[in-house]
Order: C-alpha cells, then structure tokens, then sequence
C-alpha cells in the first residue's frame, strides 16, 4: 500500500489527515451479517395465525459493546467536515456550529405531527419564524417549508408553476427552459413535472446567451430554471433583461437556490425578478448533510404565487399560531411537514448570524472562491467569481487529479461538470476555511497537477482503501449481503 | 494568528490580515469589488434579522418550544415514536457521519457506504425482495416513485392506480403530485372493515391498471388477510403489485416477497428516530428485474487495487446529475443518516429483540382495545380483525369532544370520525397506558 506514497506529505511541515484501516482476515472492517447473525422463527410464540406471519427473520444481533465497535470504525473511515476541507462545487460543505445539534435534540420539539395547533404553538413558532427569516433573505413574499430536499423543492416550484399556468387558463405551457449548465436535477424535474425541457447554450462568457434564450421561448414557455450566480461561480449581470424576456413571454422565473450562499446581505431573488426559488437550508444555513441527507428544501414565491403552494401552511391570529390550506394549494407533496430536525438547525443558524453574520458569510465564501482560483496553476477560465469557480485540468483526467488530491489529505473539488469546462474540477470552498487551509487546499491542486500518469493513475495510496473499480461494481451489481452470500 | 478575527460570521476563521493578503493576491482593495452585481440589484437593505450569542441562540429556541404542551402521545397513523436506545444517538452523531457528504469519493466514504450496504441488507431480509435503495424521503414519495416506476417498467401502456379509500391524505395528495406529470390518474378501491372488499377490488382490476398498492398493517391498524390472493389478481393484470409497510411491521407480518409483492414502500423511521414532527426515512424496496430503472442511490461491492472488498455508490447512470431529464428519479438528497440511523437501531434489536417489538405491537393493541370496551361508552375495536400497533375505537359522545377532553387529561389521541378516534400504543410505556384508560373511562360519558 506505500509504494506510491506522496513523498511530499507531512515533510514540509503540512498536516496530512490519514483515515483509520481496519482489516481482518484480509478484508476490511467485517459486516455486521458477519459478525453473529441468528435466524429466529417466528411461529412459536406469535399471537397471530401462521397464514399472516413470516417464517422466520435471519439478522445480526449485536451486544451495544460490538455495536460500537463497529460503528466507530466505520465512522472513522468516513471523511466528514469536521476531518478537513470539503470543496464540492454547488454543495456548499460549511462546518456545522454544533450547538444546533443541541437545539435539535431538545425533547419538546418531538411532537408527533398530527397533534393539534393548540398544542404545539412552540413548533409552529419556529416554523412560522423562519418562513419569515426566509422570505427575507430570499426577498420572498410567502415561504414554504414541506420539501424535505433541494430537488424536492424544485418540484414543488414547477408544480406550482403549473397550478399557475392552469389556472390563468394557460395550461397549453408545456416547456421549461434550462441552461446547459444548470444542476441536473433542474432537467429530471421539468420531466418529472410533465415538461419538455429545453436546453440553451451559455455564451462565451459562461452566461446565458440572450439570443439563444430569445430563441428558446414562446407561448409554450411555462418557466426558465436558473440559478445565479450559476454553476460557473459568474453573476448573470443581464438578470433583470432575462426576468423581463421570460415574464413577457407569459413564463415564470425559477431560482434554483444551490448558490445562495454566494449572495447573502448582497441580493435578493426577489429583487432580481424570481417569481419562486427553493433554498437549500442544509447548505446556505449549515446543518450538517448527514452523509446525502437529509437537507430540506423550503420554496419562496411572491404573493400571485402563495395560493397554489402546498398544504397546509403556518400562519398567526389572534388565537396563536394555526395551520391553514391555500386557496388553490397543490397538495402534499410530503406524507408530513417536512423535515423538521433539519429546519430547526437551520432556524438556530440564521438567529445566530442575524443580517451581520449572514452578510459577511457570504462575504468571506466570495473572499475565499476568488483567493483559492488566484493560488492554483490550473487554467480557471471566465470571472470573476462568487462563491465557486471551475478551473479545468488540461490533460489530465479530472477524476485521476480527485484521487490524487485524496493522498493530501483533503476533500477534492466536484469533477468534470459543468461539462462546458473540460476536466472541469468545480470548486467551492465556503467561508469556513481559513487562509491556511485554502494554501493547503492550493497545494494539493499543485502536487496533483506535478504528477505523472502512472502516480494519477494509482491514486489514492494514503485512504482507507485503494483506488476503487467501480466498473466492475456496475456491470456486476452485488448489492446486499444475500446477493454476496449467493455468489 | 494574524491579527484579530473580523467580526460577522463566528464561523469564517478570517483574521483582518488574512483578508488584506488575500485581497492583495487576488489584486482588489476590497470584498465588496469581488461582486459583480449591477447596482439595480444590489441590496441596499437590511434582513432586520437580529444576532444571538450561542447561549441566546438556544434558549431562543428552547424557550419556544418549551410552549408545546407536555402531552402523552398515542398517535399513529404514518408517523410513530418507538423508544431510540441511547447508543444509536451516540454513534450516529459521530461528526464523520453527521458532517459528510453524498459518497462521491468512496475511498474516503468506505464507512458511511458500509453502513448503507447494510442497510439495504436489511430491507432485503424483511421485504424477501432482491434490491432496496439507500433510501428516500419518507413513505409519502416512495408511493409516488413506486407509481412513476411501474409506468416506466410495465410492457403496455395504461392510466390507473389503484389505492385504498382509506390513504392518509397526505400520501394520497403526495402520489397525485408525482403522477401529474404522467398520463396516471389515482383511484380508491374500498376497503370493508379496515381491509381490502376483495371482491370489489378483483372488479375494479383491469388492463388499464398499472400499479395496485395495499397497507399491511393498514392506517387503521388492522393486519390484512388476503395479501396472496390480491397479489395473484393484481399480477394477473401484468400491474405492479406495491405494499406499503415498515421494517417492525415486516419482522412479523407476511413477507411481501411470499405474497407476490413487485415493490416494497413505507416508512422506514419507526426504527431509529423518535418522534421529530413527521421527519421519515422512504423505505423502498424492489425486484432484480427493475434495478436499471430504480429511483433513488444504490450501494453496491466492487474491489480496490489490493482486491479486497469495498463498497461504492454504482448504477449512477440512472441518476439525475448523469442522465438529466431521462434520469428514473430527480432525486439527489436523501435521508442517508436517517437509514444509518434505523440500521443501527435494527442491528441492536437484532431478529429477536425486533420479532419481540413486533409482537408487543400485536399483543399490546388488542389488550389496550379490550380495556377501552369495557368501559362505558366505548367500543373498541371498531373493527373485528386483528390489530397492529394502534385500533379504532367507537365513542358514544362526538369524537372531538372526547378527545379535546383527553388533551386536558394530558392525552393525544386522532379524531377519525364524528365519533371514532384512533389510539396508538407504540413507545407508550405500561404505566402510561394505565393512566390512558383512567382517563378514556373519565370523559366517555
């Protein structure tokens, strides 16, 4: 496992983050249906028929003791951002304050979510709170917070898009427009939604290109996706033109939230000519990912929008906090109300900050993009930058630099999208980092881009585990224990 | 360190000389010339959000909720608060799981990609299915990923999907929008007594269903008896046959795979998360023959340079960030520490701690329901089927009188009739329940 160890690491005073290895009888850390699995039969002592029961239930049992063993290995081949840097352009990996776990864990807020108004005042209270927080931050006139994700919250942008439409007796709008650059879950949406999606080019400034736009709508138009500042890291300048084209030709304009930390205290969605965006609280507001979630994905929409959002709503009388359904409300699109734990961490988050530390995250995130793209050697190309930039690795194969930049210790950045910067590796390093960390983050980017084919190709040597084949993975897909114990 | 920390974010480690080099090597005087935004939309303007000290920050918080009332729970229907033992909290706090990410770099990720292997395992021992994803939203959306599915997966084309009259409406409405965009149009078959009237389903089956979906144990609480012969018509019409449940249920009830089940949803939170306000884990589960065309992200085995075992996310052609709008799902977050959560749960329990649960769930329920009909003005179980977990009960005054009067007791309970309330007994202790029926006997009259 050493035979290609940076000869660099750790010998110039850097700090070098190694993971944890556990291997027993030549595999790694054992499965859990390895260590003691007991099958049970369950018809001795059922108070059911045999007809309605299963036969037997085969599962491991673990004493708490082997259980966290196990856990804690694992944990401790998992690279969080508490381990280090974590530069994943468009995912906005802050540090997590950890107060706001407390705040989760307090008993009160674990109300089940059928109890009645009367008897959760508290709950709706911060619910109604960062509704509030988030209008104002996003410039919004009324906030939903039913979507448990980010892309879940863009569904529910286009589904009140077509509540919308269909009211208006426009409902014929079967076309969402979408930059080429845009998230893919902006495209899996619109089709999910029923749309026609339509792809248009970025000029050669990586914006959009208002021709190609021009071109691209029509009376079929429902919406144009967009988000800004866009994939890029560029701020679309013509914002209030491209709002004025869509509006004129009946569409709405959608703000896909990814890159909101960018903006903080410095624009407003609202103020740009958005009808309705979705914030990702789970990256603008901090509360840790979870290893892919959960997140939560509120939806702001100004006032002709607020009818058609989901059901049912928090709002305060008189008589206290209530919940209420829009007149022309979508539905559901959650069993419940979302995903609670999430919503209140980010509610701690922006009460922590206030306008001052929510203006100079954004600040600092902007700070950090741009001083991060002026340290590396590789070609960034456009500018300037807000939150993240996309250099591009040349030669070399963007997924090779990744593992690379892995034996330094660090997070790489997201690589080979956007698809419109070849080897793209998009970066976004978020206020959290220091000056240091961002050198150290620059230095890995330089040794990945010293190497030869041969090391790039055998990377990573110092994780966990070698480079992955994840061919093989695919074209034969073994995707349990049961299916391991077949072959 | 440089210099003092400016002031703003206490999160951005930035000392004033910091900022003044970097802006130096980037080659501007200030931040503010960093933002190319045109001045009509610059934000002159302030949040009018207050800052908070830490310590402020989390009374705020807890001062607030501190206003719920402290009540004893017996509610159910989709969203249940089995006791966490303490060791999951612990662990799954660990901040390398809490803080990661999605497992785009696997060699960095092998722990986190494990436990969702496990996961997975899981769900294939309790479905009998051969895959499960690594999870979804919550029971909710999982049905609306299983309709668009079976649209995508069925040889010939067709409008129907047929559910129960009796869904949560929030599942109901949640499916409604996830189909609006497909050609699907949702309907209710009728249920007789809690469960599927099979013969009014059987008339009800056609060419043009797609997809049938049948709740065991059912929002009522009762156990379904016919789930075989339903499989057998409901495959008969080449529809998918879909059963919503979740993994306590699962360790004792029929396995969907012996029933003829195509897919597997629910929600899978029952183990591993207590009560948080509705929060779920979409359990889903499938046959081998869909997996090119299942939602959601998928942990697989492949081998590292040493040929060792290791664990990747795979399959990812089928995912929205590569196959944009022909992706099978838009999903891209998920509840991943939610399925972490519940694996650890289940791998404490164990086969037998989870069959015991299971059975309490049984045994406790129609115990509970006995002692409600004994008491004057009650009957219980309104349905005469066995019961899992929570029953419906038949109350002589109006529902809603009963139970704004149990809250007074210090009692939650659903109204689900104008005189019928349901009561659920998961994670309620003996001694609650003692206290439950002294109350029930109280306000019935």
């Amino acid at each position: 496992m050493t035979e290609h160890a940076p000869e660099a690491a750790g010998e110039n005073g850097e700090t070098y983050f190694d993971q944890a290895r556990y291997v027993t009888d030549g595999q790694y850390e054992p499965l859990l249906s390895e260590k003691n699995t007991t099958r049970v039969a369950i018809d001795d002592d059922s108070p059911l028929p045999d007809d309605l029961t299963r036969d037997s239930l085969e599962l491991p049992s673990l004493s708490e003791p082997e259980l966290a063993r196990h856990y804690t290995r694992l944990s401790q081949m998992v690279y969080g951002i508490d381990n280090g840097p974590y530069p994943l352009g468009s995912c906005t990996m802050k540090y997590n304050p950890k107060f706001t776990e407390d705040v989760a864990a307090l008993e009160s807020g674990a109300v089940h979510p059928d109890r009645s108004p009367e008897t959760i005042q508290g709950t709706l209270e911060i619910l109604y709170r960062l509704q509030d927080y988030l209008g104002r931050i996003g410039g919004m006139d009324a906030v939903t917070l039913q979507p448990p994700a980010g892309a879940a919250g863009e569904f529910v942008g286009i589904r009140v898009a077509t509540a919308y439409h269909e009211h208006n007796g426009e409902g014929h709008r079967d076309e969402v427009i979408i930059p080429e650059s845009a998230h893919g879950t902006n495209f899996a949406t619109a089709a999910l939604g029923g749309y026609d999606v339509v792809t248009i080019p970025s000029d050669e400034d990586g914006r959009v290109d208002l021709e190609a736009l021009e071109a691209a709508l029509s009376e079929n138009t429902a919406a144009l996706m967009l988000t800004n500042p866009n994939t890029l890291g560029l701020f679309e300048g013509d914002i209030q033109e491209i709002a004025a084209m869509v509006h004129d030709a009946g569409g709405l304009l959608y703000y896909d939230g990814a890159n909101l930390n960018a903006l903080l205290g410095r624009a407003r969605p609202g103020d740009m000519g958005f009808d309705v965006m979705h914030y990702n609280v789970h990256k603008t507001f901090a509360t840790p990912h979870g290893g892919g979630g959960p997140g939560a994905g509120p939806v702001g929409v100004v006032d002709e929008l607020a009818p058609f959002l989901p059901k049912p709503r928090v709002r305060h009388s008189d008589e206290g906090y209530e919940l209420f359904d829009p007149d022309h409300s979508i539905g559901h699109v959650h069993g419940f109300q979302g995903n609670w734990l999430v919503l209140v961490k980010a509610f701690a988050y922006i009460a922590r900050l206030g306008d001052e530390g929510l203006t100079d995250a954004g600040a600092k995130a902007v700070l950090n993009a741009n001083y991060l793209a002026s340290q590396i050697d590789y070609e960034v190309p456009y500018g300037p930058f807000h939150h993240e930039f996309v250099a591009s690795a040349g030669n070399q194969d963007a997924a090779d630099v990744a593992k690379r930049m892995l034996d330094f210790g660090v997070h790489p950045p997201t690589t080979k999208w956007p698809e419109i910067v070849p080897e793209a590796l998009m970066t976004e390093p978020t206020e959290v980092e220091s000056k240091e960390t961002l050198d150290r983050l620059a230095e890995a980017f330089g040794h990945a881009q010293a190497s030869d084919d041969e090391t790039l190709e055998t990377a990573p040597n110092r994780t966990a585990v070698g480079r992955i084949d994840q061919t093989s993975a695919a074209r034969n897909p073994r995707l349990s224990w049961q299916a391991l114990e077949d072959e | 360190m440089n210099g003092t920390r400016t002031t703003g974010s206490p999160y951005a480690p930035h000392t004033d000389d910091d900022t003044a080099a970097m802006l130096e090597a980037i080659g501007v005087d200030s931040i503010d010339d960093l933002f190319d935004i045109p001045p009509e939309v610059w934000f002159d303007d302030e949040f009018g959000i207050e800052p908070h000290s830490e310590r402020e920050a989390r009374a705020l918080v807890g001062d607030t909720l501190e206003q719920n009332d402290d009540l004893i729970e017996l509610l159910g229907r989709g969203h249940y608060g089995y006791y966490v033992p303490s060791v999951v909290d612990h662990l799954a706090d660990r901040s390398e799981f809490l803080t990661s990410y999605t497992q785009y770099q696997p060699e960095i990720s092998q722990g986190f990609l494990q436990a969702l292997f496990e996961y997975q395992s899981l769900l294939v021992e309790l479905t009998g299915l051969e895959i499960a994803n690594c999870s979804m939203y919550d029971a909710a959306t999982a049905l609306g990923e299983a309709a668009t599915l079976a649209d995508r997966v069925r040889a010939t084309s067709g409008h129907r999907v047929l559910v129960p009259d009796i869904l949560l409406e929030g599942r109901r409405s949640t499916l409604e929008n996830y189909v609006a965009g497909t050609d699907l149009e949702v309907e209710t078959y009728p249920t007789t007594d809690g469960n599927v009237d099979v013969d009014s389903l059987e008339t009800a089956l056609d060419e043009d269903v797609v997809m049938c979906y049948v709740e065991n144990p059912t929002v009522r609480g009762t156990i379904e008896e016919n789930l075989a012969d339903i499989g057998s018509s409901v495959n008969e019409v080449d529809a998918l046959y879909v059963i919503g449940s979740d993994p306590i249920a699962l360790s004792l009830l029929q396995r969907p795979a012996d029933v003829g089940a195509d897919v597997v949803i629910g929600d899978a939170s029952v183990l591993g998360l207590p009560t948080s306000y509705g929060m779920g884990l979409g359990l889903f589960a499938t046959r081998e023959r869909y997996l090119r065309q299942v939602p959601g992200r998928l942990v697989g085995v492949s081998e590292d340079q040493s040929d060792r075992r290791v664990f990747t996310l795979t399959l990812q052609t089928r995912e929205q960030h590569i196959r944009r709008e022909r992706a099978t799902s838009n999903i891209c977050t998920n509840q991943a520490w939610v399925a972490l959560r519940t694996a650890m749960h289940a791998a404490y329990l164990g086969p037998s701690g989870l069959a015991d649960l299971a059975t309490r769930g049984v045994r406790k329920a129609e115990a509970v329901a006995e002692q409600l009909d004994d008491i004057d003005g009650v009957e219980a179980p309104v349905h005469d089927r066995r019961h899992f977990r929570e029953f419906v009960a038949r109350v002589d005054r109006p529902a809603k009188a009963v139970a704004g009067d149990l809250e007074e007791h210090g009692y939650a309970v659903h109204v689900v009739g104008d005189h019928e309330i349901q009561c659920c007994i998961a994670g309620v202790s003996d001694e609650d329940i003692d206290g439950f029926v002294a109350a029930v006997t109280e306000v019935a009259r």
